[in-house]
């Protein structure tokens, strides 16, 4: 399912546009990372794939349906968004009612429901906590009931907003499984992110927003290189490509096995 | 006298069962700037909220110990007289902007109108902090219309406008631009020169590296280690426990594995990764 998006206009506000002017195709089964400053657009631009936003111009389809066309509720079913914030997203008394929450309104069967609950909770390691509520946990655990409650929907299309946020190490790894995991099964992972290492060693495409435009889009290697043009948009490149261009290496590497790859051939 | 004493620090949160901090034993100087660094559930935001007076006052919960900021005991204080010392910005800005205002200006007007600071020193204040934080465009928006980085400036900058003689952060710039976030540490690195006391709960070591003066690594709600940033984020004990490490030290230990790295002292900060992997 394709995500096709033709000169998208929006503004919250007359005086305040946020977004101005962006085309993008998103093919199925693509992993993009989405990056850039704060306030370049990047949430109002994804609030747009599933209709929260809804254009001021241009138009956004997801696969045949035109946003503007099928209500929010219609497009669960198709765009799954973990907000930024677990807690403007979590409502329910315990874990296991929240994470079943979305597939038994998208109308799925019993087995299927419990099939997905299951996964969901085994992926982001909740196994056991479903008589939890979910303001008895630690914000970390808070994230990853927002994101097993969107990935329990099965939906084609998975939306993160700046998951690993505050999170340390062992999450920021448990978020890249997941993520790793949703490319195995062929779907499609949008992540707004700042952690620039993050993006380096787990995505495929990188788009680079900047005051509501879009400033570079291409595979991390093209784009994430790209210092000084990143730098209009207050994004640094990974910590070693910055280190790898400073000793001189000669191609632009993103991820600890190029760097250590490039610094052996250099070594002869 | 250090101007922070915490001696025997341990807390337990009302419901818990368990302490989140256990026998705390911490001296900062006047002027120091120190990153507390471990693992979600370490103990981080509790130490912030132990020093900001929140705990004991707000949380309530089981506390025995001594926490002392510029010869005052936190339990002795009131609150209120408290924060005319302390200033904490919390993890999620979303939580800590008052809902009450209209405005960023107004917002970050809201502690200086409690505590009657007059209207021309407020407004003066209030611009210069907005511009150290570069908010100064944002003055006129609501601060919910905000992303969350911008929201994020703005809870910092309501706080840094109070002139704290402690500033204590949890996680000041987790949903801030990579530059940004460089620029938000300097900053708050000047701050600390010009003689604030900085303790910050982070996790981006590269720009604890380069601007802190000192780590304190939690675990399980103890004291693991304490030391100046290069001993502290190139240490085995830190890899060992799961703590997360910048990609110059993870990735210099492995070069090191493969003789590709000649120093006997791993890098924490690019300078030192370049000087380390340079062609001699």
């Amino acid at each position: 399912m394709n995500i096709t998006i033709s000169d998208l206009h929006f503004s919250y506000a007359p005086n305040v546009k946020a977004l101005n002017g962006i085309s993008l195709t998103i093919n199925a089964g693509e992993q993009v990372a989405i990056i850039g400053q704060n306030g370049a657009g990047k949430t109002t631009l994804v609030r747009h794939l599933n209709g929260l936003l809804k254009p001021t111009s241009g138009s956004v389809s997801i696969g045949d349906w035109d946003t503007t066309k099928h209500s929010v509720a219609k497009l669960a079913s198709k765009v799954g968004y973990v907000f930024q914030n677990p807690d403007e997203q979590l409502f329910s008394k315990d874990v296991l009612t929240e994470v079943e929450f979305g597939p038994k309104n998208l109308g799925y069967k019993k087995n299927k429901i419990d099939q997905l609950v299951k996964r969901a909770l085994e992926l982001t390691e909740l196994t056991g906590k479903q008589e939890t509520n979910p303001y008895d946990l630690s914000p970390t655990w808070r994230k990853m009931v927002a994101l097993a409650s969107i990935l329990a929907m099965d939906t084609p299309i998975v939306i993160f907003d700046e998951p690993t946020t505050g999170q340390d190490f062992t999450n920021i790894t448990r978020i890249a499984n997941v993520i790793a995991e949703l490319k195995k099964t062929g779907k499609t992972v949008i992540t707004i992110t700042h952690d620039i290492d993050f993006c380096a060693e787990n995505f495929e495409r990188v788009i680079a927003l900047s005051k509501g435009q879009v400033l570079l889009d291409g595979s991390p290697r093209e784009i994430l290189g790209q210092e000084e043009i990143l730098a209009q948009t207050y994004v640094d490149p990974p910590q070693l490509t910055r280190l790898g261009k400073k000793i001189g290496l000669q191609e632009t590497v993103i991820t600890p096995q190029e760097f250590l790859k490039a610094l052996a051939q250099r070594a002869g | 006298m250090a101007f922070i004493n915490i001696q025997n620090l341990t807390y337990q949160y009302p419901t818990a069962k368990a302490p989140v901090l256990q026998n705390i034993n911490l001296q900062i100087n006047e002027g120091e700037f120190v990153a507390v660094i471990g693992a979600n559930g370490a103990g981080k935001s509790t130490l912030c909220y132990a020093l900001a007076g929140f705990v004991p006052h707000f949380f309530k919960g089981e506390f025995s110990g001594v926490v002392e900021v510029n010869g005052i005991q936190s339990s002795q204080a009131a609150l209120a007289e408290w924060v005319l010392n302390v200033g904490l910005a919390f993890q999620n800005p979303f939580n800590q902007i008052s809902g009450a205002k209209y405005t960023v200006f107004e917002e970050i007007a809201f502690g200086l109108e409690n505590i009657g600071v007059e209207r021309e020193q407020m407004k003066s204040r209030i611009e210069a902090a907005m511009k150290l934080t570069g908010i100064a465009e944002l003055a006129d928006r609501s601060p919910y219309s905000l992303s969350g980085g911008q929201q994020q400036r703005v809870a910092l900058t309501s706080i840094l406008v109070m002139q704290p003689k402690l500033l204590v952060l949890d996680e000041p710039t987790s949903q801030m631009d990579p530059i940004g976030t460089r620029e938000i540490f300097a900053v708050i690195r000047d701050l600390s020169n010009s003689g604030m006391t900085v303790v910050m709960a982070e996790h981006k070591m590269e720009w604890i590296a380069n601007f802190a003066d000192r780590v304190i690594a939690l675990k399980d709600g103890q004291i693991l280690l304490e030391g100046k940033p290069n001993e502290v984020l190139t240490s085995d004990v830190l890899a060992e426990n799961g703590f997360g490490i910048s990609r110059y030290t993870s990735t210099a230990r492995e070069a090191q594995k493969r003789n590709l790295w000649k120093k006997d002292s791993l890098p924490v900060t690019l300078e030192e990764a370049v000087e380390g992997f340079r062609r001699k």
